[in-house]
């Protein structure tokens, strides 16, 4: 009877017991990368040793990458990130797509050769359609032809839209695109502009 | 040789055009696409690669006895085949090496041979890593020469010891390693097919497989709109500085690691290096 118990919570200790084994497998993995990369680079320019340090998205979507964190994980950091987000002070999403224009083309910006004097961009062509004049643009994202047009500007799609610019992890925990506020990466008039980029009918990504 | 050499240089002068395009491309004020432009400079060189002339000064470098010690590397380098033989010896590499107890790739390795076994100076090596211009990298030109001897030869890397698969794991791990302003880590850029940033295809480095290996296996490449020679250490460490991190170290462990990980994904595609790039 004893050994027919044991066997039981064995048996059913056994996947816990694996699954522990793989966390703590995969928790040396970021941990033996970050100790060789600290080991391996020197502070250059903007860039300092502490962006080897991950935050808690980074971590997680590292840790199980290629797959994904597991659902419980994934919904508090998620929650986490969109709490963080920052809606702009005066209610006004819409800024001048001339400029957006100019921050969708910009790729420089917090390299370790990029001037800090000097205000990043937001390079959204090396990842999304936009304009379609513009015919060198990169496909990681989908395309954004045509995206005010398409979805009108109203109160809540715009403000999903400045979220997800805002912080992309708040809403596609691993997504490969930046976080523009929560990493000030680009300013809130920068965000603004961009946003016109998408939303204003005279952008030429609603022709 | 000599006057192919000679003809070389002339093309190279007149290849500036597209190379100033191809350079530009980058920013994204172009009209041809860079899969046109590259398709135009091959079309220039036919057969010709100038990596020609990175290969040629690399086996002068290569023969010549200097150094403190006087001695030539073909004569003391052992890259893993044994003392000066380069034949087949990049298609081993990254490798464990007994008399350095550590996994090396051909970078790190040649640094060893040029400072330990040559007795040259360790800092003006590393200082020139990188050619530009008149300014000629050593180590560019030497890895050249080496790795056009492996041409056709098949990706092979045993693995056996243990510091070898260690060394894969920890190149596993930093390839999917995100962080920094962006969060990017190699795997946001390179674990898909077919998908491009601006109009650069980005070939999926993740897995062992066809974009794996046609990758590797040309590098190192002349780079066309540098006009240098650059080896793979150049080439992750450019991607480590588009990623937003700070600079990695040459022959530092991590570059030696991520090679060690790109390398096996590669086993079995044949070297074609020194390839041309954009
Ligand atoms: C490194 C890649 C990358 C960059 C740079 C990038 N994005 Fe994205 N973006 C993505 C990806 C990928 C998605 C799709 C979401 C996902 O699956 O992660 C996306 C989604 C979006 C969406 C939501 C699309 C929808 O379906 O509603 C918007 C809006 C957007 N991006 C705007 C921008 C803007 C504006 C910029 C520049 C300021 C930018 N992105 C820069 C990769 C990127
Ligand atoms: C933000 C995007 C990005 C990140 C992150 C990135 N790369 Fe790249 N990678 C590129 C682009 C773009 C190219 C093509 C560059 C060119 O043609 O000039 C490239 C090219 C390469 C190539 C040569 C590909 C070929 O076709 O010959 C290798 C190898 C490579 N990257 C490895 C890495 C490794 C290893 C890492 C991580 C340390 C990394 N990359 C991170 C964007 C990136």
């Amino acid at each position: 009877m004893r050994i027919w118990i044991t066997t039981l919570l064995l048996s059913a200790m056994l996947p816990l017991v694996a699954v522990a084994a793989d966390k703590a497998r995969k928790d040396d993995r970021n941990a033996q990368a970050f100790a060789v990369m600290q080991a391996s680079f020197v502070a250059k320019g903007q860039a300092g040793m502490d962006r080897l340090v991950q935050d808690k998205t980074q971590a997680a979507c590292s840790l199980y990458a290629p797959g994904m964190p597991p659902d419980a994980l994934a919904a508090t950091l998620l929650e986490d990130n969109r709490n963080r987000v920052k809606y702009p002070a005066d209610g006004n999403y819409l800024g001048d797509w001339k400029r957006g224009q100019a921050v969708a083309e910009e790729g420089r910006g917090k390299q370790s050769s990029d001037d800090p004097a000097e205000p990043s961009g937001g390079n959204c062509y090396a990842c999304h359609q936009l304009d379609p004049q513009q015919i060198a643009y990169g496909t990681i994202g989908p395309s954004l032809y045509r995206y005010g047009k398409l979805r009108g500007n109203s109160e809540p799609v715009l403000k999903l839209a400045w979220g997800m610019l805002n912080d992309m992890k708040g809403y596609i925990l691993c997504s490969a695109m930046p976080r523009f506020g929560g990493k000030d990466i680009l300013t809130e008039q920068q965000l603004k502009d961009v946003m016109a980029l998408l939303f204003d009918p005279d952008s030429p990504v609603n022709q | 040789m000599r006057r192919r050499i000679q003809q070389m240089r002339k093309r190279l002068l007149l290849g500036g055009v597209i190379a100033t395009a191809l350079g530009a491309s980058m920013l994204g004020a172009q009209s041809t696409s860079t899969e046109d432009a590259l398709a135009d400079y091959r079309a220039m060189f036919g057969d010709d690669n100038p990596a020609a002339l990175w290969i040629a000064r690399g086996e002068d470098l290569w023969k010549e006895a200097r150094g403190s010690r006087k001695v030539s590397l073909a004569d003391t380098c052992d890259l893993g085949l044994g003392d000066g033989v380069i034949k087949g010896a990049y298609a081993h590499l990254p490798r464990y090496f007994a008399d350095t107890a550590k996994v090396q790739d051909l970078e790190s390795r040649l640094l060893t041979c040029m400072v330990k076994g040559q007795g040259m100076d360790e800092a003006p090596i590393v200082k020139n890593r990188f050619g530009d211009g008149d300014r000629k990298s050593d180590l560019e030109a030497l890895s050249a020469y080496i790795i056009d001897a492996s041409r056709g030869v098949a990706m092979d890397l045993p693995m056996t010891h243990a510091q070898e698969r260690l060394a894969y794991e920890s190149g596993k791990a930093i390839f999917f390693y995100r962080t920094g302003t962006h969060d990017f880590s190699c795997a946001t850029c390179h674990s898909q097919s077919g998908k491009r940033i601006r109009l650069q295809e980005l070939p999926n480095l993740s897995v062992a497989g066809a974009d794996a290996r046609d990758t590797y296996t040309v590098w190192p490449a002349y780079r066309v709109s540098q006009g240098e020679v650059r080896t793979m250490e150049w080439r992750i460490g450019d991607c480590f500085r588009q990623q937003r991190v700070p600079e990695l170290v040459f022959g530092s462990q991590a570059a030696i690691d991520l090679t060690m990980f790109l390398a096996k994904n590669a086993e079995g595609g044949k070297m074609a290096a020194p390839g041309l790039k954009r």
